[in-house]
């Protein structure tokens, strides 16, 4: 109810700029986009921009705040705007990711794999849409982009078989000096926290998010603040491909502004700084040891990370838990009595 | 109550007095009193205005376990938890009380001795009150006799829907007379009552007869506490005070779960009757999990960090 007001604010806001920045825009954006109206020439076709929202909880907010920022691509023209996210909005994925925890860390992990599989099945389906977009993003040429995102559809993939392969790959039994069987078993950690990399805003996304809900963790996703917009979208797939709402929560905005709230709420489980910059990555990983969250750190500056390359295990195991358990044998000693 | 006698004295004097009086109150604008609750849960209460309706919501709750499951042992941690309702932070202040079963007042009682933290009790037959009434005010002394400060008592929804309006006046009189020294809260499950003016004719019925509180609901049923519901009786209230001088408190119990809800609530009897009612002899929040909502929330503010449900006690 009390929504309305700030809704209203939020499309003002949103008209105005589209008329002041469509209007530079506008010439652009049709000539790109010039064969959807070719069909009956001579008929003029009014643009139907697309609203950029938020992916909180299943469904599609617009900030709380109302706040929207211009979204560019790499030559400076205007794209769409995108939400920008308060912490309040952030405070809200957070509950949503934990009330989705108990239901995805439950699954049984050949379920997590089925439904991973099918992100990249829906994917696949809206390759040119992603294409286009990461083009935009990037400035890559449309070879290059149909390359990048081919190679996240096949990231959700190789996470798709993971998720019930980590279990025997870091866990199994442990050799003990008594009559026990000790077996270690690796467990969620809970609520994550990433902030997406930068500079890869579709191909180094994916290979975020995928290995934290891999596992059974829910999280909490700070798109790349300059190019958000193949993050949002990302959100729509994900919507329609099983998962369950607010195990994948995506907020576009200022890094800087959503990450320290994040870095120090007490019911977030772990923070991936990938998208931090150096100077600030400290002062998170600090607020982040006052409850004790597993904390993945952003590749030094000099050697920026390679998302085409094998993406290995690392991420899988960032944020697991290792539960211990003794039980005894049956074989109790000298006797050699079993049960 | 020579007030009442005076003001009103002639309405209660029989079953169609007392119809001719609670129909001639003037009927409600449902749609006015929707958007004026809902107007005033817009309202935006920050920083220190923030901090002190939180503390000021969490003296104001009954905390509450009304379930078959309840045993000793949780009654004995609720109340606990009513007392030092965050034990890392003292200056949390404790809930206004405890509210069980009639079994389980003696429990709560002893646990809850000498701290000014009350035993409220629910009686006759809660949550359906369908009892002879030799039944309810039985479990009306039982409950005073074990300890109970205060009686929340529900009417007969049955008797006031198919108007014998006497009924359920002499009932809650009778409750009143039974329960003594202990306060009555009368429960109008308004859920069931229907239509808004159903609910502003319970209230003065309930007044009329004594009830020290009205109170919304039971919490047992699909609609509890709205914000327009406890809009209406606080106007009630309001009302009553100017014909005769009594003040009467207001109870909204059920679906207040988050802290801006209370604060929403607290908005509404500040706008509405007054700053009289601000206080926990006046105004009650029927709630349980409202109150690791407002804790969560005070940690914030003292922080500066979002708490999670790790930091707060899980009843």
């Amino acid at each position: 109810m009390s929504d309305t007001p700030r809704e209203k604010t939020a499309k003002t806001a949103k008209t105005a700029k589209t008329a002041k920045t469509a209007e530079t825009s506008r010439t652009a954006e049709t000539s790109k986009k010039k064969p959807a109206s070719d069909a009956e020439p001579g008929r003029a076709r009014l643009s139907v921009f697309k609203t950029y929202k938020l992916y909180v909880g299943g469904k599609f907010p617009r900030s709380e705040s109302g706040r929207v920022y211009e979204v560019t691509d790499s030559a400076g023209t205007w794209l769409a705007n995108a939400p920008q996210s308060s912490r309040k909005d952030a405070r809200d994925a957070v509950v949503a990711a934990r009330k989705a925890f108990g239901g995805w860390s439950g699954a049984t992990a050949y379920n997590r794999g089925q439904v991973l599989y099918r992100i990249a099945e829906m994917l696949e389906g809206r390759r040119e849409q992603f294409v286009a977009e990461v083009a935009d993003a990037e400035g890559l040429s449309p070879e290059r982009a149909g390359a990048v995102v081919d190679a996240a559809v096949d990231r959700w993939v190789w996470y798709a078989g993971w998720t019930d392969k980590i279990a025997q790959v870091i866990g199994g039994a442990n050799p003990v000096a008594g009559p026990y069987f000790n077996l270690s078993t690796p467990e969620p950690a809970g609520v994550v926290a990433v902030l997406a990399p930068q500079e890869s805003s579709f191909l180094g996304l994916v290979s975020v998010i995928a290995p934290v809900i891999a596992t059974g963790c829910t999280t909490v996703v700070v798109a790349s603040e300059k190019a958000p917009l193949p993050a949002l979208s990302l959100g729509e797939v994900l919507a329609t491909s099983d998962l369950p709402g607010g195990v994948v929560n995506i907020l576009s905005g200022r890094t800087a502004e959503l990450a320290a709230p994040l870095a120090a709420h007490q019911d977030v489980n772990g923070i991936d700084l990938t998208g931090a910059d150096e100077g600030t990555a400290k002062d998170l990983e600090t607020a982040a040891a006052d409850n004790l969250k597993r904390v993945l750190r952003p590749s030094p500056a000099g050697a920026p990370a390679d998302w085409s390359a094998d993406p290995g295990t690392r991420r899988l195991t960032a944020f697991l838990e290792t539960k211990t358990v003794w039980h005894p044998t049956g074989s109790l000693g000298a006797s050699g009595s079993g049960y | 109550m020579p007030t009442i006698t005076s003001a009103l004295a002639d309405v209660t004097a029989s079953d169609s007095a007392l119809r001719r009086f609670l129909h001639g109150l003037p009927g409600v604008d449902a749609v006015g009193l929707e958007a004026r609750a809902a107007s005033l849960g817009t309202r935006s209460i920050k920083t220190t205005a923030k901090a002190y309706a939180i503390d000021l919501a969490i003296s104001m709750i009954d905390l509450t376990t009304l379930e078959g499951a309840d045993t000793p042992g949780k009654v004995r941690a609720l109340a606990a938890k009513a007392l030092r309702p965050d034990p890392t932070d003292r200056t949390a202040p404790a809930t206004a009380a405890v509210c069980v079963y009639p079994d389980m007042v003696e429990t709560a009682a002893a646990a809850l001795a000498g701290s000014g933290v009350k035993v409220a009790s629910v009686a006759t037959a809660f949550p359906a009150g369908r009892a002879a009434l030799g039944v309810k005010l039985a479990d009306t002394r039982d409950a005073v006799a074990a300890g109970a400060d205060e009686i929340d008592m529900v009417i007969d929804r049955g008797a006031f829907l198919s108007g014998r309006y006497l009924k359920v006046y002499e009932e809650i009189r009778a409750v009143k007379e039974a329960a003594g020294a202990a306060r009555l809260k009368v429960i109008f499950e308004t859920g069931e009552l229907s239509t808004y003016d159903n609910i502003r004719r319970a209230s003065w019925l309930g007044m009329l007869a004594g009830a020290d509180f009205i109170k919304t609901s039971t919490g047992k049923v699909g609609v509890n506490a709205t914000p327009a519901n406890t809009l209406l009786m606080l106007q009630a209230v309001r009302d009553f005070r100017e014909r005769t001088g009594v003040q009467v408190g207001v109870k909204p119990a059920g679906g207040i779960r988050s802290s801006k809800d209370a604060v929403k609530f607290l908005v509404l009897v500040n706008e509405t009757v007054g700053a009289d009612w601000l206080d926990n002899h006046w105004f009650r929040f029927g709630a349980s999990s409202l109150l690791n909502d407002l804790l969560m929330q005070r940690q914030k503010l003292s922080t500066g960090r979002y708490s999670g449900p790790d930091y707060v006690t899980v009843d």
